[in-house]
């Protein structure tokens, strides 16, 4: 493995990692967010009792991704020192703005919520809440401009002496079509994980017997939460896939493993491609669907793959700019498969929840506890599809991946980065895991977290 | 003054404001088991910076965004440049914050005390090595690539610039337990405040004189011996038990520290030994329509982000006691 292959590698490891973190940050920053809105209108203690026990979860790990956050900022100097040279003039605005607009704000309104339980008034403590939560989503809309920007670059120009993208149009890189239909499609994906989450564990705790009542009204409240944004990510994507189409075609092409220019082409469903010659062995369709879902019309003409390579080379010179088939084809099938389960598997629970009824069967508690981690399938392969159908580019149509690496970093160096942040981050996935377990068992009234006053100490 | 002069002091404000902040994080970590005898003190210990010590990292977050954004070049030469000792701050923030969070939330916590220790030296001290290399200057190629080695980077003056910040950030953790504390936590902090104060002193003032006469330049004498009496007015004030008084001059030792290096930094970026290759204000900086964007982002948000900041010291203000 070369500089570039490991650069990929640790790119692709801590960004995957990273983001099974942030959905469910944002998800359940809100839903915690509601649950002690509820207790401020109600008064009922028991909304406050779920409040915490949720609370206390959502801190475990929201640690998680603040400090695997940190490390994305710095890769892109660190392993990428010829991409940040080439777009910092447009990829850094949005980065800044993140870090000043929504971290500030994340941070220190959450640090204002854990330990202001008992120092601020009831008031103003829900709205530390509720500033934290939107923090979250404020940075979730910069960072999607910024990586929009590498999918469908706009506002900007390439400067004849220097080489470099350059900023024109600040408004047009933050008004992007690409963000418009990615922020919403990312932000129901975190709401469908954090409603998979809260379902799965509420689940587990009816199957316990203890506080039935509370559990059952926060599982059908992630039920719902989960199918109607599941809906929102089914929309969403049907668009962005439109748009995907007109400005990344290969990218949509190797979804669907369509190698020849089509009208009336068909949804595939199964597929064994051929690469080497550019056909498919085995493909099971339904008919006209991938016509109609990219162009809403039967009989639209969508864009192959064989076709499409031929012509790019025609626009920028000999080279293969085909991303890998297989992974682009599979991760998005299993992306929208797992996504669509995560939606069915709420149906059911709220189905099965109906008019005061508990789940009786163990196995549903047992689908709903491995739902959770449905919706991280489905984000991880979205991201996987999303960052690996743009190659070989990192700025489609303008730069290439191969372009971007640091020319000054060596192997044994990216290596012992790679290593290390695997390692680590194994580990404290290992952490993590176990310490959400804990609380979980414990249940709604553990006295251990930040989210109680900590009676040891007095002011 | 010309937007590229804008961004250096800008960038130059966020690295004081991360310095000031979270280098009485990084000190409360580094003397914690100094300090604290049983789990009860530690827990006040920690309690001092819970609530802010996330909020002061990210002026870390934003200093490197704003690099990005400013001085792009300046974003690619550094931290591919710095690439190890990035890689060991990174990891050392990592395990850092997660002992921060998970240590009063798990059932065992001397291994989360002991990241929260390395965590907080280990960075403290890095910081010192990085700046001390980046005005000293490194080699740099003629496409602003860093060509050195990683052993260059660990030149003596280097490692005494590391030092200089590890005992000026122990000192301020100091000043500030002090501050945030009452009965025999805040004493021993007081006790450790001293010491600490002697030594960053020796070696903060070893490091500044070396600076200085490497690459002074008048004005930089100046902001030096404030920094100078600033660690010496920290130590007085201790002593007669004033210890928001002993805060204050230490953080403003701090930010003449940072303002001596970056004063003598300045038109560069980052000077290669080759002058020729040398990044500056103007040949590592974005266009003028970037930096005009950044710096409405700039006006108008950074009195917000300071203000609600400042309110969350206020809102923790009373001092904590173990037990």
């Amino acid at each position: 493995m070369d500089v570039l292959d490991l650069s990929r590698w640790q790119f692709g490891i801590t960004t995957v990692y990273h983001f099974l973190f942030v959905p469910l940050t944002i998800g359940l920053s809100f839903v915690v967010a509601g649950l002690q809105t509820a207790w401020h209108r109600t008064d009922d203690p028991g909304y406050l009792r779920l409040t915490r026990f949720w609370g206390r979860l959502f801190l475990i790990n929201f640690a998680m991704g603040v400090v695997t956050g940190i490390v994305q900022e710095f890769q892109f100097g660190m392993n990428w020192s010829a991409y940040s040279r080439f777009v910092g003039d447009v990829f850094g605005a949005p980065l800044a703005m993140e870090g000043l607009i929504a971290f500030f704000m994340e941070s220190t309104f959450l640090g204002l919520w854990i330990f202001g339980w008992d120092r601020l008034p009831r008031r103003l403590h829900l709205a530390t809440i509720w500033l934290a939560a939107t923090g979250t989503a404020i940075s979730a809309y910069f960072i999607l401009a910024a990586n929009s920007w590498m999918q469908h670059p706009v506002g900007y120009r390439l400067d004849p002496v220097s080489g470099r993208a350059e900023l024109t149009d600040i408004w047009a890189v933050l008004t992007n079509s690409t963000t418009l239909v990615t922020f919403p499609h990312v932000i129901f994906g975190a709401f469908v994980t954090a409603g998979a989450f809260v379902a799965g564990i509420s689940v587990w705790r009816l199957a316990r017997g203890k506080d039935v009542p509370l559990f059952r009204v926060s599982a059908r409240v992630a039920m719902a939460i989960s199918l109607v944004a599941a809906a929102g990510v089914a929309f969403t994507g049907h668009w962005q896939a439109q748009i995907m189409t007109e400005q990344q075609p290969m990218k949509m092409a190797a979804a669907e493993a369509l190698w020849e220019d089509e009208t009336s082409a068909g949804f595939s469903l199964f597929a064994v491609g051929d690469v080497e010659r550019g056909r498919n062995r085995v493909n099971v369709q339904i008919p006209n669907g991938l016509s109609l879902l990219a162009t809403d019309t039967l009989d639209g003409e969508v864009e192959g793959i064989n076709d499409i390579q031929a012509r790019y080379q025609a626009l920028y010179g000999p080279g293969d700019y085909r991303p890998v088939v297989g992974l682009a084809y599979w991760s998005f099938r299993l992306m929208i498969g797992f996504g669509a389960l995560a939606g069915l598997l709420a149906l059911a629970g709220l189905w099965l929840t109906r008019r005061g009824r508990l789940p009786a069967s163990p196995w549903f508690t047992r689908v709903a506890v491995l739902g959770i981690g449905l919706p991280f399938l489905a984000n991880s392969l979205g991201w996987i599809f999303t960052e690996m159908g743009r190659q070989p580019w990192t700025v489609f149509g303008v730069m290439r991946t191969a372009a971007a690496v640091s020319p000054g970093a060596d192997v044994p160096e990216v290596a012992l980065t790679l290593v290390g942040f695997t390692l680590v981050y194994a580990v404290l996935a290992v952490v993590e895991v176990r310490l959400l377990l804990k609380f979980v068992r414990a249940g709604l009234d553990s006295e251990a977290g930040p989210a109680e006053p900590v009676p040891a100490l007095s002011y | 003054m010309e937007l590229t002069t804008v961004w250096f002091v800008l960038i130059a404000v966020l690295w004081t404001g991360y310095f000031v902040l979270e280098g009485f994080d990084f000190g409360v970590g580094v003397l914690m088991p100094l300090i604290a005898r049983d789990e009860a003190e530690r827990r006040a210990v920690v309690r001092t910076i819970g609530p802010v010590w996330d909020g002061n990292e990210v002026w870390l977050l934003v200093a490197g965004g704003a690099t990005f954004a400013a001085f792009p070049e300046w974003y690619a030469t550094l931290f591919s440049g710095f690439y190890v000792p990035l890689f060991l701050i990174l990891l050392a923030l990592i395990v850092r914050g997660v002992a921060l969070e998970y240590r009063g939330k798990s059932d065992s916590v001397k291994g989360w005390d002991r990241a929260f220790f390395w965590g907080s030296l280990g960075p403290a001290f890095l910081w010192g090595v990085a700046f001390a290399n980046i005005v000293r200057g490194v080699p740099l190629d003629s496409r602003h690539e860093y060509a050195g080695s990683l052993f260059d980077l660990l030149n003596p003056y280097a490692l005494l610039g590391g030092a200089a910040t590890l005992t000026l950030f122990t000192l301020h953790g100091a000043v500030f337990l002090a501050l945030r504390t009452e009965g025999v936590l805040r004493e021993a902090a007081a006790r450790v405040a001293r010491q600490a104060g002697l030594l960053a002193l020796g070696t903060g003032g070893a490091f500044l004189l070396l600076t200085q006469l490497d690459s002074g330049k008048p004005v930089t004498w100046g902001t030096a011996a404030v920094a100078a009496a600033g660690i010496a007015g920290a130590l007085a004030a201790t002593a007669r038990g004033r210890d928001g008084w002993a805060f204050t001059a230490n953080a403003v030792a701090i930010a003449a520290v940072t303002a001596t290096l970056f004063g003598n930094l300045w038109p560069n970026v980052m000077p290669a030994l080759d002058p020729a290759n040398s990044l500056t204000v103007a040949n590592a900086s974005s266009t003028p329509y970037t930096l005009t964007v950044m710096t409405w982002v700039a006006v108008i948000f950074t009195p917000v982000v300071l203000g609600y900041q400042a309110w969350t010291y206020w809102v923790f203000r009373k001092r904590l006691t173990a037990g």
